[in-house]
Parts: C-alpha cells; structure tokens; sequence
C-alpha cells in the first residue's frame, strides 16, 4: 500500500480545538526533491514538524493518523524518537547555528552519535564543509564561533551539520526566504545535487522556485492536501480550481 | 484663560519632573559620597590595607581590623550561592523546558510570595529549624560540637532566601533561548536532556552567571536573617559550623554604641561602604550582561 | 544506556527541586503558624506593651502594627511623590530618548541592589547631619529611599508596554504632556501603579535593617512625626533575643501577624497584576 519512502496516511493534527492539519494523505517518493506549496498558515511548518516529531513539543497538541518511513509507522511506535529524528535533516527557515565554534557545530551532531576525538572527528568535519561548499569559506576560522558568519554561510553550515549525522531525508522549510539571492542559489543548487542521495521535502512559496527544482509538488490550502502529483502535470495542467487560482497568484 | 491654566500645568509639572529626575540620578552618588566623607576619619588614623587585612578588633583601642567579618561575609555568601545553586538551577530548567505551562504559571505566585516575606520572618525560621537542624544533627555527624548558631546555619537560611530572587532571572533567562535552536538539536538526534546541558545551558551561560553575580551582591548584603542565625562572635571562623560575624551583621548589632565610642560610627560607616561597593561592583557587571544578552536576543 | 540513567537521574533531581519550593514555602509559612498561633490572642493585636510586659505581663504590639503601617504608608507616600513623576518621564517625555531612559534604568536597577542596611547607614548619617532625632519621619525618609526604586521601576514596567501610538494620538488631540501623563499613561496603567505600591509597601513593612538606627523604639503609638516608634519586624526581633519564654513566644506570635499582612499584601499585588494584564490595551 505504500509507494513513497514516507506516505502520510490519514493525519489529523490540533493544537487544542484548532484542526490545524485535515485527513492529510501524502506519498512522497524516495531520491526525488517534493516541494509543499500553499499560503502562509496552511499548515506547511506544522506538517514538517510532524515528520520528525518535533511537533510533540507543543503542549497542546493531538495527532492521529499513521505516517510510515520505508514500511514502519513513525507515529505509533515505542522506538526512541531520537533515533526517528537522525533519520531526518531540519533546516528551518532562519539559520539556527548552535552556540559553539564552526567545528563543533559539525561535530556536535557527530558527538552525540558516538564519534568522538579529534583526529576521527576532523576529516569528517571536513568532508561535510566540502559537500556544501563552505569549506574553503571557514577552513581558517573553524574555531570562530558560528555566529560570525554571514546567514548565507550559516543556512549552509546548518546543512552540513544535518548531513553529517546521515539521516536518510531532509526536511526543509523555506530554507532560502531569509537569505540574499546569491546564498539562495547556492543552496538551491545543492538541493539539486542532494536528490542522488536524499530524500528532500521543502516548504516554499516562491513559485519559480518550485518550479525550476521540484520532481514532485504538493500543495495545501487551509490545513488540507488538494493536490498533488509531478512537477510537471501539477503546473501545466492543474485539476483543481483552487490549484489555478493559487497559481495566478489569487492568494498573495 | 483655561489655555494659562493648562500651560501653567504643564510648566508645574515639568519642574516636578525635573527636580524627581535629578533626585534620583543625584541618590547614588550622594549615597557613596556621604559613607565616604564618614569613613574619611577612620581611613585616614588607621588606613586602606590595615582595615581590609588585619584581625585586630579592638574599637576601644581604636584599632578596626575588619579582616575577620570580610571573611565571615565571605563564607556565608559562598556557602549559600552553591546551596542554592543547583536547586535554582534544576527548577529553573524543569520550570521552563520539562514542565507544562500550567504548572509554570502555578509556580510563578509561589516564587513570588517567598520573594515577598521579610528577612525577619526567615529569620525566625532559621532559628526555629535551621539552627536546631545544624546543631543536633548535622555537626554531630562530623562529630563537631556546635550550637548551632553557625555559618552553615547562615550560609543555608541565605540559600533559601536567595532561591526566588535566583529563580525569576534564571526562568527569564531560559526563556529567551530561542525555540530553533532546541529543535535544530533534537533533529541531530540529540536527546532533550542533552539539548539542555549542551545548546540551552551554553546559550544562556552569561545569563546564568548574571543571575549568580545579582544573587551573590543580593547575599553579601543580607542582614538581618543571617545576623539571627549566624551567632555573632568576632573571630576567624575556622569550620562552617563556628559561628560568624558578617559585616551586616556586624553594622546592625552595634548601631547603639556607634556614638558612644570615638571613630566607631566611622569604623561602621567605613562597613557599609564596603558593603556598597562590593554589592554595586557585582550588580554592575551582570546588569551590564544581562543587558547584553537582551540585546542579542 | 547510560545516556538514558543520566537523564532520568537529572529529570527525577529536577522534579524534587522544583516541588521542594512548594513545600519550603508550605514549611516555612506553617513553622510560623505553628509556632506563633498559640500566642496570637486579640490583646497581642489590641493593646500597647503594659508595665512589666517585657518581662512577660499584660499587653500586646499595636503600637507595633501601628508603626509598621504609619511607617510604610508614609515613605509610600513620599517615594510617589518622586516615583510616578520619573516613571512617567521616562514614557512619555523622554520616550524617544532609548539611551537616556535606559541608562536611568540602570541606575534605578543598581539602586534597588543596594542593601537595606547600607540604606539604614545612609539615612542615619543623613539624619545627624540634618539634625533630626530617631523618629518617625526618619524612618519614613530612610524607607522612602530605600523602596523609591522598586516603585520606579515597577512602575516603569507596566508604562514601557503601552504602545507608543496612543500617546501620540493624545498628543494629537492636542493634549499637554502633563494631561497626556495623568488622562492617559496613569488612568491606563492604573492597576500597575496599584501593584507596584503594594509591592513597596510589602518591602517598606518587612524590612528592619532601613529602619534599625532611624526610628528608635517605643511602647507608644506615636502621635507626631517627630515621635519614635516600634515596628513589627523590630518587634519581633527584640522579643526573640530576650531570655524569658512568654516574650520569646509573643515574638512567635509577631512573626505570625507580620506574615499574615505580608500574605495579604502580597494576594493582593497578584491580584492587582492579574486584572491588569486584563484591562491593558496592547
Ligand atoms: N504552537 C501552536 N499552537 C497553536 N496554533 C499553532 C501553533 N503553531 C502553529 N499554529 C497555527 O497553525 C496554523 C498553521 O501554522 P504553520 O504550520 O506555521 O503554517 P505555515 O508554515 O503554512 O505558514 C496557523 O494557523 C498557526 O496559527
Ligand atoms: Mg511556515
């Protein structure tokens, strides 16, 4: 029954009497880049969190619903959450460097999964700079604390930093609204090139951008799915009236 | 008419304004000033270094040696900072990172009301369970003979009456670590526990050592609880369950005889300058952090 | 493994510390009670100290009560006087002025850390050098000092949250600034100035150190300003150090009366901050 590397079956999400996401039904397919489209309160930020469960922090909220990654439901299971949340890379819309220097921004994900000491710790630092271009950046300054970089450079180190604990998915929201439009491209190229490995989700609302970078779109109004499917078919030939209106820009 | 009358207001008020503003400003410095000019006596016949380093206490004799409250004030702060430590910290974490946001607005008028009672009241307290506490099972267990009227009885009746002062800047403090940051950890795969030790904590460290710097000035001044407790004997205390003289202390219990006996009322304004500037050098320092950090945030 | 003992071991430490301020507040309040409830007769709250009452006769601590509230109103009073001005200066007239209000901030935050017995010296030397005997009004003046910067800046807490846009409309209207300070920033913040009145009051009545060399003490309720008189903080303090046991117990009893009127005080200051954050228009 599942076709995706994560379907979303069923979700129903409140935060107190508020139904803030309803009978959400999604297949995202693996090794491709799936962008959830919809205006702002949709429900995109919420539905991202319910992913990697970081939206159980809220007080007030209630799930039900089933959500499997490869065949296993992530929602109702006794397995420790931490090891959920590996699976999956978060990149928030700001920048969120952790206090400390740029090594151990890296390094500290690295630490709390058991790698430890500086000569292991090193080349894998490394590599991961390497892989979102920053290296030749910050190679000079590892020890600066994160905070000094500009937000581009940050956005791009709080990618390695997901990565470097190997999750398997990487969720994105709005990853490039805060940064200036060079930063942007860059990640956004990055985002291409991560397909081969990953599969990514990113919340966007900037039309172009999904285009030019989606394999598969998603788009939700009101804390409701109403359609999905191909880059390609969703944009040249909606089905649903309000995807059309979305799409002339009737929403912003 | 009513436009004079208005206008008149206006003015009146304006000057009040002024003359309040100037007041305040000026309260300080009058205030330092005016202990400074008292202590002038005693620091010119007996000098700086002398009345700081030596032991010697003898008012009659004119010889002020504060050397022995200075340590006493010392023991007392020190011992109830790191009583209260952990407990203000534990609560201030469980309160802002663990707890519902029912049980933080339950503890809030808790905090508050222990915030409000009077230092006599804890006082009495100390004397009533502290005291006794020290004296009949705390120092037989390090087979010590004490009274119980002890530093230890001073250092833990502070801690007690520092925790809600401690408390509301560390829950504030915690409060202004942002949210992401939590959450960029725990997608790491980091667990909560570590989350706190080693993003929330580091992030708020020059706030917590504010809330440690307002809490040591706020214990270095304390008075009259710890002056119940601690026994008031001059001398070097040698183990926490002797007794102690703090420099509050020491001001508050010979006010009476500040008049009767040449340079002493100099001598004890000479302590309260002491006291003065230790407690506004430290407030000084974590006001100006705290200030610091909310700007960052 | 141990990753999971470590936390749980924290997480239980935790929960013991925070429910330990329940009960240490539940302890402390019930160890007052406990002990002073006994003694706490309507003659202690009643009647002045009688002949002999020091060595356990008839009498009571009104003239006690009655000095703690003369004192605290009165230096309540007096730190108004210069509180709501600078308070209301610092959002209105000089609200624009960030830097200027901020460093009066600070100040104000360095004065309210300066302890009560360094105050308590101040307004001794004050004293002599104006002259003026262990009294009343010294008190009152060595109180003031002491709690004006809790008004100030209580005060100033409540008035930086009103928003910027319904002074200007005042002004606007063509309002003075002093009509825009007492029509608008007080009626609005009303219950805020309330709060922070009470709370001064509650630190004006319970504190000792202030007032230790300032107001002397006497079994009399006194009748002018020029007057010594007892405190309730002074009151028990005294009869707590004296060898006999009825006096050792009244002080008990004091203690209780002294809580009571801070608990009141202090529901109270909740009360007031509650129904404010209601009203307020943000
Ligand atoms: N913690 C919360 N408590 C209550 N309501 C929330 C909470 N977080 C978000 N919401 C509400 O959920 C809805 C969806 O929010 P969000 O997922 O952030 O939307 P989007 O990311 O699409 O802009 C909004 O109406 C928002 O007000
Ligand atoms: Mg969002």
């Amino acid at each position: 029954m599942q076709q995706g590397k994560i379907s979303i079956q069923n979700l129903d999400l409140h935060f107190g009497k508020h139904h803030i996401l309803k009978n959400v039904n999604i297949e995202i397919p693996e090794n491709q880049l799936t962008v959830i489209l919809g205006p702002s309160g949709c429900g995109k930020t919420t539905l991202m969190k319910t992913l990697n469960r970081l939206v159980e922090l809220e007080e007030t909220v209630k799930i039900n619903g089933k959500i499997f990654l490869d065949n296993e439901d992530i929602l109702n299971t006794d397995k420790d959450v931490t090891e959920i949340r590996k699976k999956m890379g978060l990149l928030s819309q700001r920048p969120a460097p952790l206090p400390m220097s740029i090594f151990n921004n890296i390094a500290y994900g690295l630490r709390i999964n058991g790698i430890s000491g500086r000569r292991k710790l090193a080349p894998l630092v490394e590599k991961y700079l390497r892989q979102v271009n920053l290296w030749d950046e910050v190679k000079d300054r590892l020890k600066d604390p994160a905070t000094r970089l500009s937000i581009g450079q940050q956005q791009r180190l709080c990618l390695a930093r997901g990565l470097a604990v190997n999750p398997e998915i990487i969720l994105a929201d709005e990853p490039t609204s805060a940064l200036d439009p060079l930063s942007a491209s860059i990640v956004e190229k990055q985002f291409a090139e991560l397909k081969k490995d990953y599969t990514l989700v990113m919340v966007t609302h900037v039309l172009r951008q999904a285009r030019r970078i989606a394999d598969y779109v998603v788009f939700m109004y009101l804390g409701e799915v109403i359609e999905q499917g191909p880059v390609k078919e969703f944009f040249e030939n909606p089905k649903m009236e309000k995807t059309r209106e979305y799409l002339k820009g009737a929403f912003n | 008419m009513a436009l004079k009358l208005r206008k008149f207001k206006d003015q009146f008020s304006s000057l009040w304004i002024k003359i309040s503003l100037f007041f305040v400003v000026l309260l300080p410095v009058v205030i330092t000033l005016s202990l400074l000019y008292k202590s002038m006596f005693v620091l010119e016949t007996n000098g700086l270094k002398e009345l700081l380093f030596s032991s010697v206490w003898r008012p009659l004799a004119g010889q002020f040696g504060f050397w022995p409250f200075i340590i006493s004030s010392l023991w007392v702060t020190i011992l109830g900072l790191l009583i209260t430590t952990p407990i203000c910290m534990f609560s201030a974490i469980f309160l802002t990172q663990y707890s519902s946001s029912r049980l933080l607005r339950f503890m809030q008028p808790v905090i508050d009301i222990l915030a409000g009672i009077p230092s006599v009241i804890y006082g009495v307290w100390g004397i009533l369970i502290i005291v006794p506490m020290v004296g009949r099972y705390l120092a037989p267990l390090f087979g010590i003979e004490s009274t119980g009227f002890s530093i230890l009885a001073g250092g833990l009746v502070l801690s007690v009456m520092l925790i809600p002062f401690i408390l509301n800047v560390l829950i504030e403090v915690f409060k202004t670590v942002p949210v992401e940051l939590s959450e960029a950890s725990l997608s790491l795969g980091a667990t909560k526990w570590q989350t706190i030790k080693f993003v929330v904590v580091r992030k708020s460290f020059a706030g917590i050592i504010s809330a440690f710097g307002l809490g040591l000035s706020r214990a270095f001044g304390e008075t009259i609880a710890v002056l119940m407790v601690v026994g008031n004997v001059v001398g070097l205390p040698k183990s926490i369950f002797d007794p102690g003289y703090p420099l509050p202390a020491l001001i508050a219990n010979n006010y009476g005889e500040m008049l009767s006996i040449p340079m002493y009322d100099s001598a004890l304004m000479f302590a309260a300058l002491i006291l003065l500037v230790v407690v506004m050098f430290f407030n000084f320092l974590s006001r100006l952090a705290i200030i610091r950090l909310e700007k960052k945030a | 493994m141990w990753r999971k003992i470590e936390e749980k071991v924290f997480y239980y430490l935790m929960i013991i510390s925070t429910v330990s301020l329940g009960l240490l507040l539940v302890l402390i309040v019930a160890t007052i009670v406990y002990r002073g409830l006994p003694y706490l007769s309507w003659e202690m709250i009643s009647q002045t100290p009688k002949g002999g009452y020091y060595f356990g006769r008839e009498g009571g601590i009104l003239n006690a009560i009655i000095g703690s509230l003369y004192l605290s109103s009165g230096a309540v009073i007096i730190a108004l006087v210069i509180s709501l001005p600078v308070s209301l200066a610092m959002n209105i007239h000089l609200k624009r002025r960030k830097k200027l209000v901020n460093g009066l901030r600070f100040i104000l935050d360095l004065l309210w850390g300066i302890p009560s017995i360094v105050y308590g010296a101040f307004g001794f030397t004050l004293m002599i050098y104006l002259g003026i005997k262990a009294s009343l009004l010294a008190g009152i003046i060595t109180v003031a000092f002491f709690i004006l910067p809790i008004m100030i800046r209580s005060m100033d807490e409540v008035m930086k949250n009103v928003p910027l846009s319904l002074i200007e409309s005042a002004f606007a209207l063509g309002s003075t600034r002093s009509e825009v300070a007492f029509k608008v920033m007080v009626r609005q913040t009303f219950p805020g100035i309330i709060t922070a009145v009470l709370l001064a009051f509650g630190r004006g009545i319970g504190d000792v150190a202030a007032v230790l060399f300032t107001t002397g003490y006497t079994d009399n309720i006194p009748t002018s300003l020029m007057q010594q008189t007892a405190t309730l903080p002074l009151a028990v303090f005294f009869q707590l150090g004296s060898p006999i046991p009825e006096v050792q117990n009244r002080a008990y009893a004091a203690a209780l009366i002294l809580t009571i009127i801070i608990l009141v005080v202090s529901i109270s200051t909740r009360y007031f901050g509650k129904r404010f954050r209601k009203t307020l228009i943000k």
